[in-house]
């Protein structure tokens, strides 16, 4: 076959590809803003095209989401859940991760696999228990529960990601840095943490996502309202019995979704480099 | 500037021991070369040294003093690794003031250190730039200031010239020994390159499967090599080894001469076919084949090329070499002995 | 020894000595994970082998395995393993074969290609409880957009293939739910996974591409013969981690099918969910989902062998 035809047919598949791609990901998505702006009239009217603004565009929805829902509330509790998260989940990963990597021997080099084995106990198995730790702790009703919980979900990932990182580092930056003069400790400090900023920015991502990816923990931990996170918030709020408040909910995921994908979006690479340690040398 | 012992050196890593019990005394600015083939140890011995592996027994001694306890930022000594390992989110200068910082030597102190030490080395002009941007020969180069800048006890080079250009090396190599020469501070060289160990050290001591074969000056280790792997180990081309039944008898192709020529009572003569003759600028080298007292050996001859003219490929000749360049050696152990009785 | 040596020695000190001081920043992650995983796991134990309710949540009477058998004994549970095998299964392998094909795209250069980026990660950054709701929305038995979609284009609805009803009622039946459900775990984790795979795909090495180009090899000769090769250590990993996020995952159904119609669609970790917090029977909630985990420890055990056998050849 012709060299330009090829090109050419290969140009498109891979423009036909990506365009399959960019419509499964985000096509919920575009419809669920347009639907947020949609009168009451318009949205439960099965004859209208869903996509196209039959009868003109509200901001009724999303004012109502934000005077007569917590939804602002929710919010801040999950930005504040989240960073603490984030706090917990550097402080204990990066330095296990440091220790298995160097400070341990064979065994904790090769501890990477054996990290996710903490993850065979999902949160619907440990819920139950430990709805009772929390009571004892009387952290139960309180934001405090899902930042003490958290990060079992994000530590053993974590740890897993910067293992590989610091596994690859070369041991001879932190072995010149022990003949300059400092300790293990100081040299961890001053040459193995600045190196390994691609794993921790990922990390940091990571665990603020996997926070928003919990339901069970959220709802079986936190009943009272003014601290409830948005996972659990969002569907109580704006799910009343049988009634559900579709342009709400929809400008809601919208609020939170949109800001999100473009921060993720931006550190696209740098989230592929943090998986990727050989190529960050 | 001291002294430095090892005492009985080992390291076992599981069943293997990759320093089986060295023992040797590198005297206050001394320059020693540690040369072997990969896994002969070298690099253990001189981790050790540094305080970077602990040894399974022995001690090591810095200026009479004990230091095999103590971790490396205790020890004063200096590295410059076969990387360079330089801090690559740090520029030259911040490269070169780490050590500084680590001994908490205020701002003035340093600056002017990092001037002196980057002075000597010729690399003020890099101080600003990042090592991503630096070329090998010039990583080498910072490499040197930041072990040269805090005055170190002791030296310790590890390969640093292997991952150089080959024209860049040979000035590397002397600039390296006359920094040496300048600052009198006690140095410890690993290297597999021959040419480095014999060109730079005061002494050399060469290593396999974790011993020290033999400890001497470049000059008495090539004329008096302690065993066949010394001798063969040293000098390109090695060593001629020809086995006979009881004995192993060797010497240098530079040492082999036709016979024919004068008086030759006593000389050693070798029978001999030519297989190939090489011509390599300054000298021929003669690929030949021996058969002697029933054993056949493979022989290397270097002449001049004046003495080659008569000399073409399948020639029967008669080589001979002078008693005072025999070397023997004992063909189970290696080891050198003395002539065997005729 | 003399003074100073002496001297030296007592002040190296912790941060010196590799191993303690290993140990001392391993300490906090793992009393952390033993304290709030590892505990919890042995108190799950003996919920499940105790009598406890909501209302009685203590241990004091052991039962032995009758909550296992009463739970083997439930009409529910031999469903709910079987689409919670089921669903994560479809799911892997749609995710990992769609994964590697956006990796394919993304591993290369073109235009706009941080638009494109953002666009294709959307699915993960939204919150899973709302991703739940803006699916049931979308494949709502009224009004979804799919249905109108499919009406227009003469797919459904009178003299249609799929049927002449103008919905398909996506949550309300069993095979249905069931794909829904595939569909939004593969949506949502698609994002992660290519992610994943592409960290992979971008560390073989090109020369590796250039020579296979060389030799003369189309697109799907290097994709079938190379790439997928070169690809299986990390997509063991990215395995392990969508079937454990799907597995355990019941935000999805909570918010879809609540495992209906009658217990068709029911999952193992909302089954465990309902009987222990809404039936307020702990103990039996415990039982269920104890179950997953020796599943999950075999397919773990499976992966593992499965990747040192590949990182071996």
């Amino acid at each position: 076959m012709n060299l330009a035809i090829k090109k050419r047919l290969r140009r498109l598949g891979f423009w036909l590809g990506m365009l399959f791609f960019a419509a499964f990901a985000i096509f919920p998505t575009v419809w669920m803003l347009i639907s947020a702006f949609k009168q009451n009239a318009d949205l439960y009217n099965a004859a209208n095209n869903p996509f196209l603004f039959n009868l003109p565009p509200t901001l009724k929805h999303i004012t109502f989401l934000f005077t007569n829902t917590d939804f602002s509330v929710f919010l801040w509790n999950s930005v504040l859940i989240g960073v603490m998260v984030v706090i917990i989940t550097l402080l204990l990963a990066v330095p296990a991760a440091y220790s298995l990597s160097r400070l341990v021997g064979r065994w904790g080099e090769r501890s990477g696999i054996a990290v996710f084995l903490v993850y065979l106990i999902p949160p619907t198995l440990l819920f139950l228990p430990l709805y009772q730790v929390i009571s004892l702790l009387r952290a139960a009703n309180t934001i405090w529960a899902l930042v003490l919980v958290y990060p079992t979900i994000t530590v053993p990932f974590c740890t897993w990601l910067l293992l590989g990182f610091f596994k690859s580092m070369p041991r001879e930056m932190e072995e010149a840095a022990l003949i300059d003069g400092y300790s293990r400790w100081q040299a961890f400090l001053k040459v193995s943490l600045p190196l390994a900023w691609p794993g921790i920015a990922t990390c940091v991502v990571f665990a603020f996502a996997l926070s928003l990816s919990d339901y069970i923990y959220a709802a079986s931990f936190v009943s009272e309202t003014a601290s409830r996170p948005l996972n659990s918030g969002v569907p109580t709020a704006l799910i009343r019995g049988d009634i559900y408040f579709w342009q709400s909910l929809m400008a809601a995921a919208a609020i939170v979704t949109i800001p999100l994908a473009i921060g993720y979006g931006l550190l696209f690479d740098k989230l592929i480099q943090g998986f990727q340690p050989e190529a960050a040398s | 500037m001291a002294s430095l012992e090892l005492r009985n050196l080992v390291k076992i890593y599981g069943r293997t021991h990759a320093v089986d019990g060295i023992s040797l005394t590198v005297a206050d600015g001394e320059f020693l070369a540690i040369l072997g083939p990969s896994g002969c140890g070298k690099s253990t011995t001189m981790r050790m040294i540094a305080g970077l592996e602990h040894p399974t027994q022995g001690d090591i001694l810095i200026d009479g003093e004990v230091v095999t306890p103590l971790p490396p930022r205790m020890r004063n000594v200096s590295m410059v690794f076969q990387s360079y390992a330089l801090y690559p989110h740090m520029s030259v200068a911040e490269n070169i003031a780490f050590p500084l910082k680590a001994r908490r030597i205020p701002r003035s102190d340093r600056e002017q250190k990092i001037r002196w030490a980057a002075g000597t080395i010729g690399i003020e002009h890099l101080l600003a730039r990042r090592p991503a941007r630096l070329s090998g020969g010039e990583k080498q180069r910072v490499a040197l200031a930041r072990a040269l800048v805090r005055d170190p006890t002791l030296f310790i080079f590890d390969e640093p010239l292997s991952a150089l250009d080959a024209q860049v090396r040979a000035m590397a190599r002397s600039e390296l020994r006359q920094l040496h020469d300048r600052t009198g501070i006690t140095t410890v060289y690993v290297t597999h390159d021959q040419f480095e160990a014999m060109g730079m050290g005061d002494r050399i001591a060469i290593m396999k499967d974790g011993r020290v074969r033999q400890i001497g000056t470049p000059q008495q280790m090539y004329a008096h090599p302690a065993d066949t792997f010394v001798a063969s180990f040293l000098g390109t081309p090695p060593m001629n080894l020809l086995t006979q039944d009881d004995h192993i008898v060797g010497f240098r192709p530079e040492h082999v001469l036709l016979a024919g020529e004068a008086a030759a009572s006593g000389h050693f003569h070798v029978p001999a076919r030519i297989i190939r003759q090489e011509f390599l600028g300054a000298i021929w080298q003669i690929y030949a084949e021996t058969e002697l007292r029933g054993h056949t050996n493979k022989l290397l001859a270097q002449f001049t090329s004046a003495e080659v003219q008569t000399l073409h490929d399948g020639d029967a000749v008669q080589f001979m070499v002078s008693p005072e360049h025999l070397r023997y050696f004992d063909p189970g152990s290696g080891k050198k002995m003395d002539a065997p009785h005729v | 020894m003399s003074d100073a040596t002496a001297r030296a020695t007592r002040h190296a000190g912790v941060t010196d000595r590799s191993t303690l001081l290993g140990a001392l920043m391993l300490a906090p992650a793992i009393v952390y994970i033993v304290a709030l995983v590892g505990i919890p796991f042995l108190l799950a134990i003996g919920l499940s082998l105790s009598n406890a309710t909501v209302g009685d949540p203590g241990f004091h009477t052991f039962v032995g395995f009758k909550n296992f058998e009463r739970v083997l004994n439930d009409p529910a549970f031999p469903v709910a393993l079987r689409n919670s095998i089921l669903v994560t299964l479809a799911t892997l392998v749609i995710t990992i074969i769609l994964a590697t094909a956006e990796s394919e795209l993304f591993a290369r250069n073109f235009r706009f290609k941080r638009f494109w980026q953002i666009i294709i990660i959307l699915p993960w950054a939204m919150p899973v409880s709302l991703a739940a709701v803006n699916w049931l929305w979308l494949l709502d038995s009224q009004f979804s957009p799919v249905d109108w979609i499919l009406v227009k284009t003469g797919l459904l609805g009178p003299g249609g293939v799929w049927g002449p009803a103008r919905h398909l009622y996506y949550y309300g039946r069993e095979w249905l739910g069931l794909g829904s459900l595939t569909l939004i775990n593969v949506w949502r984790l698609l994002p992660l996974a290519t992610i994943i795979v592409l960290a992979g795909r971008t560390s073989i090495p090109h020369e590796v591409f250039e020579q296979a180009q060389v030799d003369g090899a189309g697109f799907f000769r290097v994709l079938f013969r190379i790439t997928v090769p070169a690809l299986m250590p990390i997509l063991v990993v990215v395995t392990m981690f969508t079937a454990l996020m799907v597995f355990g995952d019941m935000a999805l159904i909570a918010m879809t099918t609540h495992g209906g119609p009658g217990h068709s669609t029911q999952l193992i970790p909302y089954l465990a969910y309902v009987k222990g917090v809404e039936g307020g029977a702990l103990s039996e909630g415990a039982a269920v989902a104890l179950f997953m985990f020796p599943i999950l420890l075999a397919a773990a055990i499976g992966a593992l062998r499965f990747a040192s056998r590949s990182e071996s050849n």
